[in-house]
């Protein structure tokens, strides 16, 4: 039986270091290829070695394909292509492609210049692998061979984020990355057709959450932020360079314009400048807003904020800046906290989840006085605010992303086992599915039922159309006669008489014939009753043709019978019943309605 | 090319209809036709000749020809433009296509290719649709859709599905009662279009759906049966088939909104409308935003639901792992509740509470469920503002749901979308009156004033004029939020000040615990006095004032300025400030006498009594009369100008009783004795009595809207008087016959019309002018010029004085520029020869149709003006009758040496035509040709603004 094979080598029942294996139709194709943001050692990799212990990867995948640019997704990209080794095709959107390079090599920078670590991917590698990525558009089917083809399809979350639809033959296998079902103030929301895949792969990220409407979220923020800089506070709003920052931006950036607002905004500078720039070039991969607006003004050409100074924290009066990075951990966004940490006019907002340890983490339980290093504590004065903006399909996201697609299986990833359990029952429940969600290294398969093109001889159709009935009604089977042949590595149907010329062979009549006795009293009733009268009404019913011989055969298409009396026994009279293979279902019906139209007990064949 | 021959009397038509006689289009075109040696030249000379027009004689000879060739002709696309010809044609004006019917249903029978096949059938749809009377051409076109709605081609079912929704029987099917005129099949259009609803074609499906919902429209009763096959359509994989599929199922459920229809996989059952609701709640979060929109815009239509599905539309059960968790507008309202508003901003406040029951948890929205928050959220702002309109009228529907709909659209007050804002703003307006604000809805609501948008920021003061709010606080919020856009943005000044005039009118309570702080009195202390032409000073009197006008202990609070200032104000913004009862104050003389009864019902009876006062005239020739009219004239204006509601009637009555007087003036008696050369100077005194009368016809007519017949009636009257009086006043002055004659017959072919316009009021006109000449009016059209002169001058003087009636509600047309204001001395400069464009904005009220009826004149010093119509999108509608223009017209002259002023003022263009049709649209519109007087003209309204420009000569 043909069979889908999935195997995640990372986000198996976990967030962090995606990358599945996919095998469909004998087709290897790797499914975005990340790093875990919790470790450093070897974990912090999805394990190769499971493809093979030793030599380079190329001949064991057909392609790769990359979902969004985060980390998680892609993070272990270099490593595998360039370390690992693997030469074939990479997949990813345009955006991605353009922005996934800038994070990889602030990547490197960090773990390599900042921690001293060896071993690891070098700048030259980033580009080298990044020679090897294919770009996708959106709903573009791309080709990989002559039998795999992939298509993507909008995912929101974050700039140039993709679903992909595998497709071998009529199998197909979607994997959804990371997508956000309700639009923000920069992307759409995600969308895919009717595609019913053989197995959806969904993240689950929020799979027990149902979120509350994101308007609220935003008035709140607004308003915070508002009352702060009316007051004469300043607001900073430490946030990772890419994703939710471009989304802050564009809203306080809007709030601004219409309110009319004069306090400054900050971006701190580096890395987002740059991926700003990006934002600005793909603008049809944002959201209606954006996309409609931009010919009159680019959105990211932001008129309120300007780029970041160190010297400017120290300026009197209200301000707003935007830092990195999101957890308060190092860098710009603690210095500042630093310095504004003591008045209470001041406020930060952190805008995402803070990993435990980290100073974000702290402050957001409450912690009102922080150990910094050299001893010193510092006094948190200023007001602290969460409010998530997070990305991420909820439970009904994802229930609804399914209605879309109408999967047959559903397959569960990046999402915490326990959260899974709930999701999977309800979607089980929801929608009559299976619905898997395999830990890492476990191996998911999936039968399919793909079905088999055949080629139809046009010939053939039109004599089946010609021998009349109802038009065809596509919601039914219907049964036709005619010859499959197998050759080439194609399935064609043709007629017999084609196939036999096709083959060299000549025909043979196959025919079955069968002897009715009779007593000649029996037979006399039978003649009147069965003979001409049953099964006739019956025969001219199904509307058969019945033609009268001269000599008293009577046939029925291809079916004979004949009445002839036996020389031995006087007394008995014999039914010769005849009929060739293709009229068999008529056939056996007239003999054993001859057998038994009569009274028990008589001898047949 | 076009044919100019005269068209043929009509007798002679007929005859001639088969035949060609002259070289005409038809023969031109055979011979086009013949000479085309293959399919791309004809069709090049069919596309030629579809541009050209053909007369309605000709057509059937065309056609002849066409068919002609049609039969000839091997090329399918050849024929298919042949047979989309003939469609066109027999669309050509006084033709009857059925004389080409037979011929064009002849090509049925030996057509093959199945395009040509389509474009037949949609030929025969638009033959057919001319031919909706006759039975019989249409069973004929029905048996053909029927015989080739089982084709393989798709478009083929197509056009057999559309003909049998246009032409389809509606009625009962004719077989029943024996006549036998149709087959069975045929009679039942419905059972056969429902039987395509499975077509394994989508666009087939789509088809079919519209075919039903055409037969709909036509009047058909859909059956219940095709309720669960509609069901079935909202999941197909097209979305053209679920959008159409969507107003399938809302037909039905407003057909049978009660039946009872059972839930699947249970045994609980639920009224059809409910069900219906459910489902298409359901489409609001589907893939195709062309069905949300649908769907969102259909649920506004369906107001028989429940209210307990109504109320699940705007549920969101929300949970965070797997705890219950409260929305943020449950919270709010919470924290309402226990009086702490302005919380604690903790990490987590929002943490959720108690654990969910897993298997409780519905993740699929079942039903009606958040239907709404999804469709407010959604991607498209098209799917947003139908959900918001939605909302909005099943808001005004229920008023629980209002109070509950409330959160979600203060909410949008915050889109990225400006229209989607102003949307909802303008729906809270409309809604407000079953809602009021908490005051952290209020809170977020007044948000939105710093909006740098004007439109919002205007849509806003709407909004507060009409919103209730519980606390003195909300006032105060109110106020404070009003006074900081007032700073921030100055020009915002008047909408302001009236937003606060509502607030204090409708919370006079609210406003007294506040006035000692509001005008910052002290008990013990003399304040110093506040600044008189600050605008937030004068904001907050205006909100006292108003406050004051139902609390009447509150003046007991207000200092000695502040009498003054109420005075003053009183004064310069009497639209603002109400008429106070200040005990103990002298005041103004004048001015108190009529205030201090000043209520609208007092003033209603003094216009009545005045009226009436005037009824007892007979004729307006009396003794008396006219003085009695003068003072009356002069009461009502006055009148008009202290008690704006009824300023409009007051307007009317003495607009129509000055033309009364200027008629009753023009034909003294004495003057009319006398001979001709005599009275100069009277002749052209009632020459500009005749012309002013008129004028003041059309303003009456026009200006003024809640007219009723009666009252147009009236009017018509007058003008036909004053018509009269210019006849009889050029049959004076003029000499000769000859142009008399064509005068008289315009007159009297204005009395006829003046007859036929208003049958219904002649009674009421019987002792008037017209009254008396159409009791004369067999002998009128037979007497010459000189008699009917005599006649009408006898008659306009003896004829008795016709009482005005009022309407209930009359309201004169006004316009007020705001911009540009006129007091900027700062000339516009500008190169000459050029364009410059001034910024007009101006506020109409009570202006009906404006889009087609405002126009902005501009008159230059040398008496050049120009006439701009604005474009529509310039008009908004921020209220009930109110309208604002804002628009930019260009302004260009040659050099002038120094700057100069021009006028700008608006104006309202009329045609009696079309009014006319507005008005009796159901009687006899063909008796209002355009040669009837139709006459087209423009008013003035509001006042001009002056604006200096200055167009300098072109350095070179």
């Amino acid at each position: 039986m043909p069979e889908i094979k999935v195997t995640p080598l990372g986000a198996g029942q976990d967030v962090g270091r995606s990358c599945i294996l996919v095998s469909i139709g004998g087709k290897n194709i790797m499914l975005d290829c990340g790093m875990h943001m919790g470790f450093n050692d070897d974990r912090r990799f999805p394990d190769f070695s499971y493809i093979t212990q030793q030599g380079r990867l190329t001949e064991f995948l057909d392609c790769v394909i990359i979902s969004h640019f985060h980390l998680d997704h892609c993070g272990a990209l270099p490593y595998m292509s360039e370390m690992v080794g693997y030469d074939g095709p990479i997949y990813m959107t345009h955006p991605t492609k353009a922005i996934c390079p800038i994070l990889l090599e602030d990547f490197r920078k960090i773990t390599v210049d900042k921690k001293g670590e060896t071993n690891f991917f070098t700048s030259q590698m980033i580009k080298d692998c990044m020679k090897k990525v294919v770009p996708l558009n959106l709903h573009q089917t791309v080709q990989v061979d002559d039998e795999l083809e992939i298509k993507a399809y909008y995912a929101g979350h974050v700039l140039g984020a993709a679903m992909v639809q595998i497709k071998v033959g009529s199998e197909s296998v979607v994997y959804t990355g990371d997508y956000n079902m309700t639009p923000d103030r920069h992307l759409g929301a995600a969308w895919i057709d009717k595609c019913r895949p053989d197995i959806l792969i969904s993240e689950s990220t929020y799979a027990t959450t149902i979120r509350d409407s994101k308007r609220c979220r935003e008035r709140d923020f607004l308003k915070k932020v508002h009352e702060t800089v009316e007051r004469g506070g300043k607001v900073l709003i430490p946030v990772f360079a890419l994703g939710r920052a471009q989304e802050l931006c564009i809203l306080l950036e809007t709030f601004w314009e219409r309110m009319n607002m004069k306090a400054p905004i900050y971006f701190s500078t580096g890395l987002t400048e740059k991926a700003n720039h990006y934002y600005k070039l793909f603008i049809t991969w944002t959201n209606q807003k954006i996309r409609k607006t931009f010919v009159q003004r680019n959105m990211f050409e932001f008129k309120h904020i300007k780029a970041f100074d160190r010297s400017y924290a120290d300026n009197p009066g209200p301000m707003v800046v935007f830092a990195t990075p999101g957890m308060l951990h190092a860098g710009q966004s603690l210095q500042i906290f630093k310095k504004w940490a003591g008045n209470e006019k001041n406020m930060i907002i952190m805008p995402g989840y803070c990993v435990q340890g980290t100073i974000g983490h702290k402050i957001l339980n409450g912690q009102k006085k922080l150990e910094m290093e050299n001893r010193q504590t510092l006094e948190v004065k200023l007001q602290v605010e969460y409010m998530s903006f997070s990305a991420h399909a909820d439970a009904k996201g994802i229930m609804q992303l399914i209605r879309m697609a109408e999967p047959r299986n559903m397959l569960l990833v990046h999402g915490e086992a326990k959260k899974m359990e709930f999701l999977k029952d309800k979607i089980e429940q929801e929608f009559t599915i299976n619905c898997f969600m395999p830990a890492n290294g476990e191996t998911t398969t999936v039968i399919t039922n793909p079905s088999v093109p055949v080629d139809i001889s046009l010939n053939l159709l039109k004599r089946e159309m010609a021998l009349g009935g109802p038009l065809p009604d596509p919601k039914k089977p219907r049964t036709m006669h005619g010859t499959l042949i197998m050759k080439d590595n194609s399935l064609r149907l043709v007629s017999p008489e084609q196939a036999l010329k096709e083959l060299g062979l000549n025909e043979h009549q196959l025919r079955f014939t069968c002897r009715v006795q009779y007593r000649k009293t029996e037979f006399t009733i039978f003649i009147v009753f069965s003979s001409s009268y049953l099964v006739k009404a019956w025969l001219v019913l199904k509307g058969y043709t019945i033609q009268h011989l001269p000599d008293g055969t009577v046939m029925v298409e291809s079916i004979v019978i004949k009445v002839s009396s036996s020389a031995e026994e006087p007394n008995t009279k014999v039914l010769l019943l005849s009929w060739s293979y293709q009229d068999e279902d008529l056939g056996s019906f007239l003999s054993t309605l001859l057998k038994k139209g009569l009274p028990s007990g008589l001898s047949s064949m | 090319s076009y044919n100019t021959s005269k068209p043929l009397p009509q007798e002679e038509a007929p005859a001639k209809k088969l035949r060609l006689t002259k070289p005409s289009k038809s023969a031109a075109l055979h011979i086009d036709l013949c000479k085309a040696s293959n399919p791309t030249d004809a069709l090049q000379y069919l596309l030629h000749f579809a541009r050209s027009s053909v007369e309605a004689e000709s057509v059937e000879g065309v056609v002849r020809i066409l068919l002609e060739h049609y039969y000839k002709e091997q090329d399918n696309s050849v024929r298919l433009k042949i047979a989309s010809l003939i469609g066109l044609l027999s669309k050509t004006q006084n033709f009857n296509p059925e004389s080409i019917l037979d011929d064009t249903l002849n090509t049925f029978n030996t057509e093959k290719s199945h395009q040509v096949l389509a474009q037949l059938l949609d030929t025969l749809l638009v033959i057919g649709t001319q031919l909706p009377e006759s039975l019989i051409v249409r069973h004929r076109l029905i048996e053909v859709a029927y015989k080739h709605l089982s084709d393989t081609y798709f478009g083929v079912r197509n056009k057999c599905l559309q003909l049998l929704g246009c032409l389809g029987n509606v009625d009962t099917p004719l077989n029943k009662d024996g006549q036998g005129l149709v087959p069975a099949v045929i009679g039942d259009a419905q059972s056969l279009i429902s039987d395509y609803f499975a077509d394994q074609d989508p666009r087939v499906r789509t088809a079919a759906i519209k075919a039903m919902l055409q037969l709909h429209e036509r009047g058909l009763k859909i059956q219940q049966t095709i309720y669960d096959q509609a069901c079935q359509l909202l999941c197909d994989d097209y979305e053209q088939v679920r959008s159409a599929a969507v107003q399938m199922v809302w037909v039905l459920s407003q057909l049978y909104p009660e039946s009872i229809v059972p839930i699947p996989s249970s045994n609980e059952q639920v009224r059809l409308v409910d069900d219906s609701f459910g489902k298409i709640s359901h489409m609001v979060s589907d893939g195709s935003w062309v069905v949300r929109v649908q769907a969102a815009k259909t649920l506004g239509n369906m107001l028989q639901v429940s209210p307990h599905f109504l109320e699940q539309t705007l549920d969101k059960k929300l949970m965070s792992d797997l705890r219950r968790k409260r929305t943020a507008h449950e919270r709010a309202k919470e924290l309402y509740a226990s009086g702490e508003f302005s919380s604690g901003r903790k990490w987590a406040d929002d943490a959720p509470k108690e654990k969910v029951d897993t298997s409780a948890v519905n993740l699929i929205a079942s039903g009606a469920c958040g239907a709404f928050v999804h469709g407010l959220e959604d991607e498209m702002y098209e799917v947003r503002i139908a959900a918001v309109d939605a909302l909005s009228a099943l808001a005004q529907s229920s008023a629980s749901f209002a109070e509950k709909c409330l959160d979600f659209l203060v909410d949008m007050f915050n889109d990225e979308i400006e229209e989607v804002r102003l949307q909802s703003i303008h729906v809270l307006r409309q809604i407000s009156t079953n809602i009021t604000l908490r005051e952290d809805q209020l809170d977020t609501v007044l948000a939105v004033l710093e909006d740098s948008s004007r439109d919002i920021r205007e849509a806003l003061h709407e909004l507060l004029c009409f919103t209730n709010v519980s606390t003195k606080e909300c006032i105060q919020l109110a106020l404070l939020e009003l006074l900081k856009n007032l700073t921030k943005y100055p020009t915002d000044r008047n909408s302001v000040w009236k937003c606060l005039k509502f607030l204090g009118c409708r919370h006079p309570t609210l406003v007294l615990p506040l006035v000692p702080e509001l005008l910052s009195t002290h008990p013990y202390f003399h304040t110093p006095e506040p600044d008189m032409d600050d605008p937030a000073y004068i904001a907050v009197l205006v909100l006292v004032f108003n406050a004051a006008q139902s609390c009447p202990t509150m003046t007991a609070l207000f200092s000695d300025h502040t009498f003054r200032h109420y005075t003053y104000l009183r004064d310069s913004l009497s639209h603002l400030v109400p008429p106070l009862r200040l005990p103990g104050r002298t005041q103004a003389p004048g001015v108190s006498g009529i205030e201090g009864s000043g209520s609208v019902e007092s003033a209603q009876l003094f216009l009545q009594q005045s009226l009436s006062r005037i009824s007892t005239i007979h004729n307006l020739q009396d003794p008396g009369a006219q003085d009695l009219l003068n003072f009356t004239i002069r009461d009502l204006q006055r009148l008009g100008e202290l008690q704006t509601e009824l300023a409009g009637a007051a307007d009317f009555s003495a607009t129509y009783l000055r033309c009364q007087l200027l008629l009753t003036k023009a034909l003294q008696e004495k003057l009319w004795t006398m001979a001709v050369p005599l009275c100069l100077k009277h002749n052209a005194m009632a020459t500009a009595a005749a012309k002013q009368m008129l004028e003041e016809t059309y303003k009456l007519e026009f200006l003024y809207s809640g007219l009723e017949n009666r009252q147009v009636a009236t009017i018509h009257h007058v003008r036909l008087q004053a018509k009269a009086l210019q006849l009889v006043l050029t049959a004076r002055t003029r000499r000769g016959v000859e142009p008399l004659i064509s005068v008289c017959e315009k007159f009297l072919q204005e009395v006829e019309s003046f007859q036929r316009l208003f049958v219904v009021e002649l009674p009421h006109l019987q002792e008037s002018f017209v009254g008396k000449l159409l009791d004369l009016s067999p002998k009128l059209s037979a007497c010459k010029p000189g008699e009917l002169v005599k006649i009408l001058q006898t008659t306009l003087r003896q004829s008795g004085f016709l009482n005005l009636q009022l309407p209930k509600q009359v309201q004169r047309a006004s316009a007020t520029i705001i911009e540009p204001t006129g007091e900027s001395d700062n000339p516009l400069r500008f190169t000459s020869g050029l364009v410059v464009a001034l910024d007009i904005d101006a506020t109409l009220e009570h202006v009906q149709d404006p889009h087609n009826t405002v126009k902005v004149q501009v008159l230059y010093p040398d008496g050049q003006s120009h006439v701009i119509q604005p474009k529509p999108g310039d008009f908004r509608s921020p209220g009930p009758h109110r309208h604002r223009l804002i628009t930019q017209v260009y302004l260009s002259h040659s050099a002038w040496t120094e700057a100069c002023q021009i006028e700008v003022r608006l104006l309202l263009a009329y045609s009696s035509s079309r009014l006319c049709k507005a008005v009796w649209s159901d009687s006899s519109t063909e008796g209002l040709q355009p040669a009837e007087g139709a006459t087209e003209g423009t008013i003035p309204f509001g006042k001009p603004v002056k604006v200096f420009i200055m167009p300098k000569p072109a350095r070179r």
